[in-house]
């Protein structure tokens, strides 16, 4: 038994210790292709924040990654691996891509926005929803049917773009683009005053979204009865059916949560980008939600800077592709596998010395 | 018949890496380690091989490379899983990662071709065999052109595929390392008690599963083609995880498995857009590509017998204090 560590070294320094080790093997990756990791830092970090612009892009990115991140984290709460937040966050952009197709004409921004959102978790939900509902009566694996939907999304996708959905052949697989109703209003009111430029990036009033929706769910894990229960089964589900929780529904409820939330990433790019629907929105943003959900210890207070850092990361990485042509784009997601790694898989690695350094000694009767 | 013999010689083709990896994967989760990292070890086995064989110009050396650098990530993930008993998707996920993310940078900075890797020579790759005697009998009526289009004409590393099917059976049932491997995939607590070490049988089996995959990947990068492409895995990884599902974690019905997989891939290749003989119809080659995964899933769901993964899986054993 490893004593219990104190709660700004649980959540605190661990994390940080563990991207720092993730951080560190980057650099030497950096110098075995020959550049400089100092240099590379410098660009990077000035890449995602030099500017206005390049705020507006991290933010953007980071926009993405809170609704992913925050989609695995309630999945993890219930104990669950959510692994197909890509394919919930793929239809999800589907139900977005129908409310913008049928409404942008006729309905205001203000109107559409609200229906794409109902759009966007419906959708989101419904492709969480069978996973969920087979995992709860029939036992199969969550984390093998999630992935299966992953594919079965994708193909899915590329089959409405190349068909029904398709403007024409011409401009390969991709919706028309939306007209004036379906575009979301960018965020230079709002940091334009702060004497910041955001220039063409796309940030747009899904961050403001984002937020809201995170505290949303601080309040659904933290502060209702079914938060309560979700935790209950994820630390103890013996416990949870002994106490008489319905464990099918709640699996089915958080699942639907879970995919809810991943299918709402959609709106980011497909409303407040492209402006039309087409092959790879999501870019494996439902994969990134898991190196946040865990760097940020699945909690809302944690999601948001760790989709800040990866937005950064996305944003800073572009740049620094263009200054140092050795560094491709695919660094940041060896990056992301190594904070997954170190975050995740090796989060114990470090607890034994952390514990000798910073533990209160056990008395005798405690350690148990 | 030509034309089936062809569809079917294609089958084998597609169903060889699709195999590798699913033995790969029998081996680790038969031992209790739950591995959603075959993509990746695949990928990575796939430029290593690829690289090593355009730099040194010999495949023996790219198959070498191919297989020791699988075989590193699957000790990061026995590392990661059996070590410090993290959790084994988490880690596979990463894995997955580094792999894809690594390949990609260091073949872009090495040859400086979007993450390609040099074209290979004839000679630098594998290329098929003719069994003996495959011309001679080509002319007898059906039975010759089965043996000389579809079983003479494959690389080395299909014919290790097939073999290997027999082979993991006898390994797996038949010696005490397979039965120790499949004893702590179902109770490693009396494994334990009996005296014998959990964590390195776990350790081996994820070696055993790091060389295969390792082999699936060196079949792609120089075998069935002539170098490595950036993401030239594309899934397959998960497809034989599916298929290591449908085959309920036993080795001659993950060949079964693997080859109707593979089918519906040679189908989907061959008939993309036109229709389909007897039935006539055309089907979206997206249906196609997405049958082995909803299969799978109908699988999972119990509507096609039980799938029963080891008791084990996924769970890191440790010991009672």
């Amino acid at each position: 038994m490893i004593n219990p560590l104190p709660r700004w070294v649980d959540y605190g320094l661990m994390p940080l210790i563990n991207v720092a080790v993730a951080f560190l093997i980057s650099g030497l990756v950096v110098m075995f292709v020959g550049e400089n990791p100092f240099q590379a830092a410098y660009l990077l970090v000035k890449g995602a924040f030099g500017n206005g612009y390049n705020l507006g892009y991290t933010l953007f990115y980071a926009t993405t990654f809170i609704f992913t991140g925050l989609a695995v984290a309630v999945a993890f709460h219930g104990g669950l691996f959510n692994i197909g937040g890509e394919g919930q966050a793929y239809i999800g952009g589907l139900g977005v891509g129908l409310v913008c197709l049928s409404m942008d004409s006729i309905l205001p921004w203000w109107l559409t926005f609200p229906l794409a959102v109902i759009g966007a978790a419906l959708f989101g939900a419904a492709w969480a929803f069978i996973p969920a509902i087979l995992q709860a009566k029939r036992g199969s694996h969550i984390v093998i049917t999630t992935i299966m939907f992953n594919f079965i999304a994708s193909a899915v996708m590329v089959y409405v773009l190349t068909g029904p959905l398709q403007k024409s052949a011409s401009l390969g697989p991709r919706s028309r683009d939306f007209a004036e109703g379906g575009q979301i209003p960018k965020l230079d009111w709002l940091f334009g005053p702060l004497g910041l430029d955001m220039g063409s990036s796309p940030l747009n009033i899904v961050f403001l979204l984002a937020l809201v929706v995170s505290f949303l769910v601080w309040v659904l894990i933290w502060r209702t009865k079914f938060g309560f229960e979700l935790r209950t089964m994820g630390t103890s589900p013996r416990a949870a059916a002994y106490a008489g929780m319905p464990q099918a529904r709640i699996i089915i409820i958080t699942m639907m949560i879970s995919g809810a939330l991943a299918g709402m990433m959609a709106l980011n790019p497909v409303m407040g980008d492209q402006a039309r629907l087409q092959l790879e929105f999501p870019e494996g943003a439902g994969f990134v939600g898991i190196a946040v959900a865990l760097m940020g210890r699945s909690h809302p207070a944690g999601i948001i800077p760790a989709a800040i850092l990866f937005g950064a990361l996305y944003q800073g990485g572009a740049e620094l592709a263009f200054d140092m042509p050795n560094i491709t784009r695919d660094m940041i997601v060896m990056i992301q596998g190594l904070v997954i790694l170190f975050a995740g898989a090796l989060e114990n690695m470090f607890r034994p010395a952390l514990s000798r350094l910073f533990a209160p000694p056990l008395t005798q009767g405690e350690a148990t | 018949m030509d034309t089936l013999i062809q569809l079917l010689d294609l089958t084998v083709r597609s169903a060889v890496p699709l195999l590798l990896a699913c033995l790969a994967g029998l081996y680790s989760e038969r031992s209790g380690i739950v591995d959603i990292g075959l993509e990746g070890k695949m990928l990575g086995g796939a430029f290593a091989a690829g690289a090593a064989a355009a730099v040194t110009g010999s495949m023996w050396l790219g198959v070498g490379a191919g297989v020791m650098v699988s075989v590193s990530l699957a000790l990061i993930h026995g590392f990661a899983s059996i070590t410090n008993r993290g959790n084994q998707i988490v880690s596979g996920v990463a894995i997955n990662f580094i792999a894809a993310g690594l390949s990609a940078l260091l073949g872009n900075s090495w040859f400086n071709q979007g993450g390609r890797t040099p074209q290979l020579t004839a000679e630098q790759r594998f290329t098929p065999i003719d069994l003996p005697l495959a011309d001679t009998l080509s002319s007898i009526p059906v039975l010759g052109p089965i043996y000389a289009e579809l079983i003479s004409g494959h690389n080395l590393i299909a014919y290790v595929a097939f073999i290997m099917v027999p082979v993991t059976w006898w390994v797996l049932f038949r010696t005490r390392f397979g039965l120790r491997l499949r004893a702590v995939g179902e109770n490693p607590a009396a494994v334990d008690t009996a005296g014998i070490s959990v964590a390195w049988a776990r350790y081996r089996a994820v070696i055993c599963c790091g060389i295969l995959c390792g082999l699936a990947g060196t079949y792609l990068s120089i075998g069935l083609s002539a170098g490595f492409v950036k993401d030239m895995t594309a899934g397959r990884g998960f497809i034989a995880l599916a298929a290591l599902i449908f085959a309920k974690w036993r080795p001659v019905a993950a060949m079964w498995a693997c080859l109707l997989f593979g089918f519906l891939s040679a189908v989907e290749i061959r008939y993309q857009g036109a229709p389909l003989p007897i039935i006539d119809v055309v089907l979206p080659v997206q249906l196609m590509q997405a049958l082995p995964y909803i299969l799978t899933v109908i699988l999972l769901a119990g509507f096609i017998g039980k799938a029963i993964p080891p008791k084990a899986g996924g769970v890191p054993y440790s010991k009672e204090r």
